[in-house]
């Protein structure tokens, strides 16, 4: 048992887990704080992914990023377009343009279903020689810690913005819409920028990804929206909610949780097939968790007093 | 302050369901006049609401605030200037938002030019939503941390109208406001509107369904049925006014009795 959670385990849990929390956060603006669901996930995770995999191989790795970011914005925009402007169901929006999506990135990685960055320079390789000859990089923590910065800055980013004006805005057109109509917000202005935030952030976590996995490929993003939700809601049951940090760090939290608990999976010789059933036996369990957990509480106070009661009948 | 000249509007014109609601309808409203609204149900005093604040573009008449023509500005552009409160108290705050980042909110989109997309509130700014709050007197100020929707419905809508006032609009809309909370808080409300109208000399129309607080609120009382102004008085005329004058100068004015199944005799 204790081979489970070795630390080379626990290591790569944590550098996807935070890989992975941007597109979690992405859908933290969206689904949460927007409330639209929006299914163009999948889609953009991969072309974010196919970007950054193309200008990563041109020799311009944090170029890349950027322009994987860049990308999801323009994404996030057509989704939001779609919807504020064109009058499409917000769910149908994100599935047209998830469609969409599939074209474009196989045309971003060249026509081909699949890239390789082996040979090239990423933010990691970037990282590994600018701190040199150190037990940093013999243990591969490297990868680890600029993860963290990276997440944390993204964190405290999106953390600040939603206190402004702006951000404020944003997140009262998902609350009370009848409250924004009548408070000078348009909420056409504040959904746009809502999905184009998330749209880079998503991207931005496939950017990354491409680089970390050195390799790109066409069916990347597939099933990346069940995967976030769950994340999502992992750290939304275990942190709770309350104030914007607190949520945004339930997210990276939960995150890594999935993460970790896909790794023992792995480790307990789940066949590779049956993760996508793992993983949505997780969204399951953890959507379900508060409803159980509230019911039970119930049923056992029913059935302590209904006991009380009968006693006292008797007597 | 605000002119209404002529305004029409129908609803679903040209089908079964066409519904003339406003039927040319003109107010002029001097600056630092608070006007009272009575009238039947049904005569189109939301609808009047509604087409000031830009909740649907009229059909022909013209809107002007302030001297500016706002006829056809969308309604986020003239809520910048226009306070709105409705009788729904749920409608005016943002539930799972602290009561912080309403007021912040409220704040930052209303002091016009000062404040860009990415502008946040001070410690200063917040002591003095703060102090606000304390004036209300319902224990607000130590709860700003809470979500909104924790609030009571007059407590939240008190806040609303805090929110609507904390920068002073040109125009404040009160929809039967109070109508739905309980005797004592929507005195309590009431009060508070009074206060804050006059200490800042703010324009404001208030619909009430309670025919003495139509005498006495303010300094002008509306008189509204089938989408016009049946009757209007203020000044000297107005304070000789009983309730009972007032209900016999609607039937004059309107040809029938004033049908409102809310309608207050007394206070
Ligand atoms: N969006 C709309 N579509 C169709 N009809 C509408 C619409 N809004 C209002 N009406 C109709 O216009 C008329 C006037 O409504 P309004 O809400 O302005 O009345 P009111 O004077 O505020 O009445 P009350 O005292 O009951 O609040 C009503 O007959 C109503 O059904
Ligand atoms: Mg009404």
């Amino acid at each position: 048992m204790s081979q489970i959670f070795t630390v080379s385990i626990l290591q790569s849990a944590l550098e996807l887990g935070f890989i992975y929390s941007l597109v979690v956060l992405a859908l933290f603006i969206s689904f949460k704080i927007l409330n639209i669901a929006d299914l163009s996930t999948d889609g953009c995770f991969t072309l974010g992914c196919a970007v950054a995999a193309s200008v990563t191989i041109s020799g311009h790795p944090v170029l890349a990023l950027f322009a994987a970011m860049g990308a999801g914005v323009l994404s996030g925009f057509i989704t939001a377009f779609l919807q504020t402007r064109l009058g499409v169901e917000s769910i149908l929006a994100g599935i047209i343009v998830n469609t969409g999506l599939y074209t474009v990135n196989i045309a971003a990685m060249g026509f081909s279903a699949n890239l390789n960055l082996f040979q090239c320079d990423s933010i990691f390789t970037m990282a590994r020689d600018f701190i040199g000859e150190s037990s940093l990089v013999t243990g591969g923590w490297y990868k680890l810690l600029l993860l963290i910065v990276l997440i944390l800055v993204a964190a405290v980013l999106v953390t600040l913005f939603l206190g402004t004006r702006l951000g404020l805005s944003i997140r009262a057109t998902g609350d009370n819409a009848a409250m924004v109509k009548a408070s000078s917000i348009n909420p056409k202005f504040t959904i746009t920028v809502g999905l184009c935030i998330s749209g880079s952030l998503t991207a931005l976590s496939g950017g990354i990804l491409a680089q970390y996995q050195k390799s790109c490929d066409i069916n990347l993003g597939t099933g990346m929206v069940t995967i976030a939700l769950a994340s999502l809601i992992i750290g939304e049951t275990l942190i709770g909610t309350g104030p914007v940090a607190k949520r945004v760090a339930g997210v990276i939290f939960g995150s890594c949780l999935y993460r970790f608990i896909v790794a023992v999976a792995i480790r307990l010789n789940v066949p590779a097939e049956c993760l996508k059933l793992v993983s949505a036996l997780i969204v399951a369990v953890a959507i379900a968790f508060p409803y159980i957990k509230e019911n039970a509480r119930f049923t056992k106070r029913k059935y302590t007093e209904m006991a009380r009661r009968k006693k006292g009948g008797a007597a | 302050m605000l002119e209404l000249k002529n305004i029409y509007k129908t609803f679903n014109a040209g089908t079964v369901n066409e519904k003339r609601v406003l039927k040319g309808l003109s107010l002029s409203l001097a600056d630092g006049d608070f006007a009272t609204i009575v009238g039947s149900n049904g005569a189109g005093k939301s609808t009047m609401f509604n087409a000031v604040t830009g909740v649907f573009y009229v059909d022909s008449g013209e809107i002007i605030l302030d001297g500016e023509d706002i006829t056809f500005k969308k309604e986020y552009f003239r809520s910048k200037e226009i306070g709105h409160l409705f009788q729904d108290p749920m409608l005016g705050t943002a539930p799972h938002m602290t009561i912080e980042e309403n007021m912040a909110l409220a704040y930052l989109r209303a002091s016009k030019g000062r404040h860009g997309y990415f502008s946040r509130v001070s410690k200063k700014d917040k002591a003095m939503f703060k102090e606000h709050l304390r004036m209300l007197d319902m224990g607000l100020e130590d709860r700003m941390k809470q979500p909104a929707g924790l609030l009571s419905g007059g407590q939240r809508q008190a806040l609303t109208l805090i929110m609507a006032t904390m920068v002073t609009p040109k125009l404040l809309l009160l929809d039967e406001h109070t109508a739905a909370l309980d005797p004592a808080t929507a005195e309590k409300v009431l009060g508070l509107t009074k206060n804050i109208v006059a200490e800042r000399k703010i324009t404001c129309l208030m619909v009430t369904h309670n025919m003495h607080q139509a005498l006495t609120l303010g300094n002008r009382t509306l008189m509204m049925d089938a989408g016009n102004i049946v009757f209007d008085v203020s000044g000297e005329e107005r304070s000789r006014l009983s309730v009972e004058d007032l209900l016999n100068k609607f039937k004059d004015n309107a040809g029938k009795n004033l049908d409102n199944d809310r309608i207050l005799l007394s206070d």
